[in-house]
């Protein structure tokens, strides 16, 4: 026994060490992240409370009342004590309703679809999930880029996501949590990022065989770089409209980083509404509406409501 | 004539199949020989392939998981190879398609035909015994639950050889499972497979909850039921609760594949997120199937090794069945990511927490009962040790993934993967162990060898410990789960590691073949003439080891907890009458393993097109069933000189002993 907590204490000394600085959920780039890796530490923390002591209790009970020592008290008979059990509920049940509340609290304030407070104006992404390579659309700006994203620092960025495919989950570890792209409907995602640098954007849902290689890279420029890119991705030399979108949506793996000039308008709703999904079925509805903003910025669970 | 099935479904040109197959083969045609020259064909058709009897039936449950858990524990092996040979940007040696495969068969194996038959096996070898019963209430039912468990893991195991498995994942979610993204015929093994053998285990939950409900002997009351008891009858709960769900959510997908229907595809109005929602309204109650009867296990093996009555005892079954309530509301906590508002969340978080209340009282109660006892390190009680330790890490985890704004960060990831391997390998698999090594000599009538059985132990705790623990720390560094091969030198040290404590689990695993080996080698020097080799405290070890089919002479008179632990202190004894009486029993029939062979006919015929096959199949089976129902002739008495005759035997040894 004693050996085995040996083992275990210099694995995990180890472990500190070689991590070093690459654990990426420690280190966040952006609030949103940073948010949810304080919760992570909190919530550790509040259970180590309990799983400290309960550690701790089963190798001194376990040594202390080991059958060799006769000097413990032996009371075979002894199985219930409304003391101990009022500890035995209570605490944990102490334990939780703090971290109930703070997880009622946290996941309001961190609901990915809730717009970050910010003075700056958000820039908004349309993100497209297509067998197996990621495409950015820039409503506001006419651009498309594929597998890589920019976005300027300290601006929020406001995600829709669908896919045009099997399900799966948009996620950059280094900027904050992730929310599933699905055919046919838009989910939100809302991120920030507070420092310059290059991240690592990955699928991580399983959806076939090129699952391994989909990722993106995800960069945040200074706003005169941003402006740079955005410039160099105008001068591309094809824009994107129906034919081409058909062409790239057609499964590959590793697609290169593409960059497209324009995009031709409504193309994202048009790849949503082709499944005929969740939304179409509120389409008559929308369509008299007929506001491609209003639908983009819409959420999918607040339709269903509106339907009623 | 032959559907969709043709030469081309022989994976040929896959050598790492190929071999896999003709070793089995090989295996198959030795084991076969063996049988044969010894001439045991009769024997084994006798008294296993048509045995009503609850402990043989128990036992073949038990032998199909251990087999099973060597094929997943392989699928494991690989996986883990390839990570680690993958790590720098190589292609490693597996390629998608057949990587893919083996993770969906490595996480349905594990817990469909590894953990769930463990499950089913001990509680058919204990329950009856605990209750004083003499078997179960429907005997017929559960050699053919068992029967068509065994056409599930069958199939599943000729998909390596004929065709292929589903690439999907194991909980197959729509719309990669359909059609569209997946034509082969693995997700129909997948179906099929789980479909048949599921059957059978829902049929096994109606059986144990009547058991436990109608069987138990004179004088036990529900609250002085051993835990172990409670834990089957709360699991027999779940799975009649959960079950239909899985066949109903399957049916629908299997709608979708088979005649063009549009439940959960993403086109003509389907929703795949509803799928998502039904496979875990079934997926989560599931996981507390695994775990409850290894928290009742625990539960038996604290107060024997601790010779000590087992504390708490209201508190863990009033926490079992809260345990059995909550685990129906909390299924969302799976997909928190998939877009529910910020109040469905939380809820589903909260709730998720609260069972953390009564799983903390349970390993709180399993402490106190140490508590002023008379602690002893045998071998189940070191699994249970090393479960109390590594239980609480997962538990903490689980507790982290249920905050909705942590598991944003962390779903998806190795930290997830790492989350519940240790519960369910530091739980319930922990918990099967020391159930297999606690209950084997009350099952054959003699101890495992303890020595391997110590050693198999330790390689299994600290192989896991070097197995998963990266894997947190692999999830912090942003690593997704199910990733064939990746450019990120980082991970590397890490999954080198990994497969570091995978070899040591493999020392564990051939610890325990050799401790199989050896003690049945040498099973009359661990003879046990007592019945009783731990000091026992409940019905089981008042009988003989192993028991006579009928298990008890005459039903015990129970008035306390601890039933037999009552029976030695006060001296009286079950086994000393002089009047025995004529005994009522089932009859043995082949009717289970009939029905089944054309339900594995008709569900092979499914895979692949074959109507006719299948129509001639399903026409068998029901016919078989008819058959059943008209025989007369399903019980029999044992006349009271037999009885005496058995018992005057184990008097005999007693003496001896």
């Amino acid at each position: 026994m004693k050996r085995t907590i040996g083992y275990c204490l210099g694995y995990l000394a180890a472990s500190f060490l070689l991590a070093g600085c690459n654990l990426i959920i420690f280190h966040p780039k952006g609030d949103v992240a940073r948010d949810e890796r304080d919760l992570i530490v909190l919530a550790t923390g509040l259970m180590l409370l309990v799983v400290v002591p309960v550690i701790g209790m089963m190798f001194v009970f376990a040594y202390r009342y080991r059958a060799t020592n006769k000097k413990a008290r032996y009371s075979p008979r002894w199985a219930s004590s409304h003391k101990i059990e009022a500890i035995v509920w209570g605490v944990p049940f102490l334990i939780i309703c703090v971290l109930g509340w703070v997880t009622w609290q946290t996941t309001h304030k961190l609901d990915p679809y809730r717009p970050l407070d910010s003075d700056v104006a958000p820039l908004n992404v349309e993100v497209v999930a297509t067998d197996w390579k990621w495409l950015f659309i820039y409503p506001d700006l006419g651009i498309a880029s594929v597998n890589e994203l920019a976005m300027p620092v300290y601006t929020p960025v406001s995600f829709t996501i669908t896919s045009d495919g099997a399900m799966t989950s948009f996620f950059i570890p280094a900027l904050g949590g992730q929310i599933y792209a699905m055919a046919g409907m838009q989910t939100k995602l809302h991120l920030i990022a507070n420092e310059i640098g290059q991240f690592r954007g990955i699928a991580a849902n399983y959806n076939g065989k090129g699952f391994s290689d989909m990722h993106f890279s995800t960069r945040s420029l200074s706003g005169a770089d941003f402006e740079a890119w955005v410039a160099s991705v105008k001068r591309a030399s094809q824009p994107l409209d129906q034919a081409t979108y058909a062409k790239l949506a057609k499964p590959t793996i590793k697609h290169p980083i593409t960059y497209y000039s324009s995009v031709q308008e409504r193309l994202f709703l048009n790849i949503v509404d082709k499944y005929e999904g969740m939304n179409k079925a509120n389409q008559s509805r929308q369509a008299r509406r007929d506001d491609n903003l209003e639908r983009t910025t819409q959420q999918p669970g607040l339709i269903a409501e509106e339907h009623q | 004539m032959f559907g969709k099935l043709s030469w081309d479904a022989i994976p040929t040109s896959e050598p790492i199949v190929m071999y896999t197959l003709a070793f089995v083969g090989l295996m198959g045609v030795a084991l076969v020989g063996t049988i044969t020259w010894k001439r045991k064909w009769g024997y084994i058709w006798r008294e296993w392939f048509t045995t009503v009897d609850h402990k043989k039936i128990g036992c073949m449950y038990i032998i199909v998981a251990l087999v099973m858990l060597l094929r997943g524990f392989s699928d494991a092996i690989m996986m883990r190879t390839q990570q680690a040979m993958a790590a720098s940007g190589g292609p490693g040696y597996l390629p998608p398609e057949h990587y893919d495969q083996i993770f969906t068969a490595h996480g349905t194996i594990m817990i469909f035909f590894m953990a769930m038959p463990f499950v089913a096996g001990l509680m058919n070898v204990v329950v009856p015994l605990q209750i004083g019963a003499r078997d179960v209430a429907y005997p017929f039912l559960n050699a053919l639950s068992f029967w068509l468990f065994v056409v599930g893991a069958a199939l599943v195991n000729i998909s390596l050889g004929v065709g292929e498995f589903a690439r999907t994942g194991w909980v197959a979610y729509p719309p990669l499972s359909e059609l569209g993204y997946s034509p082969g015929v693995g997700v129909d093994y997948y179906i099929w497979s789980l479909q048949i053998s599921g059957i059978g285990t829902l049929l096994t939950g109606v059986n144990f909850f009547v058991t436990i409900l109608k069987m138990r002997t004179e004088g036990m009351t529900l609250f002085k039921m051993p835990v172990f008891t409670w834990n089957a009858l709360c699991t027999s709960i779940l799975i009649l609760a959960a079950f239909p769900i899985l066949t109903a959510t399957l049916l629908m997908l299997t709608l979708d594949r088979y005649l063009g229907m549009h439940f959960f595809t993403n086109e003509a109005g389907g929703n795949p997120m509803m799928y998502v929602n039904l496979i875990w309204a079934w997926g989560h109650p599931e996981v507390y199937i695994l775990i409850l009867p290894a928290f009742g296990i625990f539960s038996e093996i604290a107060a024997t090794f601790s010779s000590k009555r087992l504390f708490g005892y209201v508190s863990l079954v009033w926490a079992t069945i809260a345990i059995t309530i909550l685990s129906f509301i909390v299924w969302l906590h799976h997909f928190f990511t998939m877009g529910a508002g910020a109040n469905v969340n939380a809820f589903f978080g909260i709730m998720t927490m609260i069972i953390a209340v009564p799983t903390g009282v349970k390993i709180f109660t399993w402490l106190f009962t140490m508590y002023r006892g008379r602690v002893r390190f045998e071998t189940p009680m070191l699994w249970t040790l090393g479960f109390i330790l590594t239980f609480s890490i997962g538990g903490m985890t689980g507790v982290l993934l249920a905050v909705p704004g942590a598991d944003f960060l962390l779903h998806n990831s190795l930290f997830l993967i790492a989350h519940f391997h240790n519960v369910i390998i530091g739980g319930a698999v922990f918990g099967y162990m020391a159930g297999l090594t606690y209950w084997f000599p009350k099952a054959f009538g003699f101890r495992l060898n303890d020595r391997l059985g110590r050693i198999s132990f330790w390689c299994w705790i600290i192989g896991f410990y070097f197995a998963f623990m990266p894997s947190y720390v692999l999830g912090f560094m942003g690593m997704t789960r199910r990733l064939n091969h990746f450019d990120n030198p980082e991970w590397r040290p890490w999954l080198m590691l990994e497969l570091l404590g995978v070899g040591i689990i493999l020392c564990g695993v051939a610890a325990q073949l050799l401790q199989l080996y050896a003690s049945i080698r040498n099973r009359h020097r661990y003879r046990d003439l007592t019945g009783d080799p731990w000091d026992g405290r409940t019905l089981e070890w008042a009988t003989a080891s192993p028991p006579p089919f009928y298990n008890f002479a005459e039903q015990p008179r129970v008035d306390d907890l601890d039933a037999y632990w009552g029976m030695k202190e006060r001296g009286i004894s079950t086994l000393l009458h002089t009047d025995y009486r004529s005994i009522h029993m089932p009859r043995n029939t082949s009717m289970g393993l009939v029905i089944s062979v054309f339900a594995l006919i008709a569900s092979f015929a499914l895979v692949w097109h074959i109507w006719w096959m299948v129509i001639a199949g399903f026409l068998a089976a029901v016919a078989s069933m008819i058959v059943r129902s008209y025989d007369d002739d399903i019980d029999f008495f044992v006349p009271a000189e037999e009885v005496a005759r058995i018992e005057r035997a184990r008097i005999k040894d007693l003496a001896e002993a």
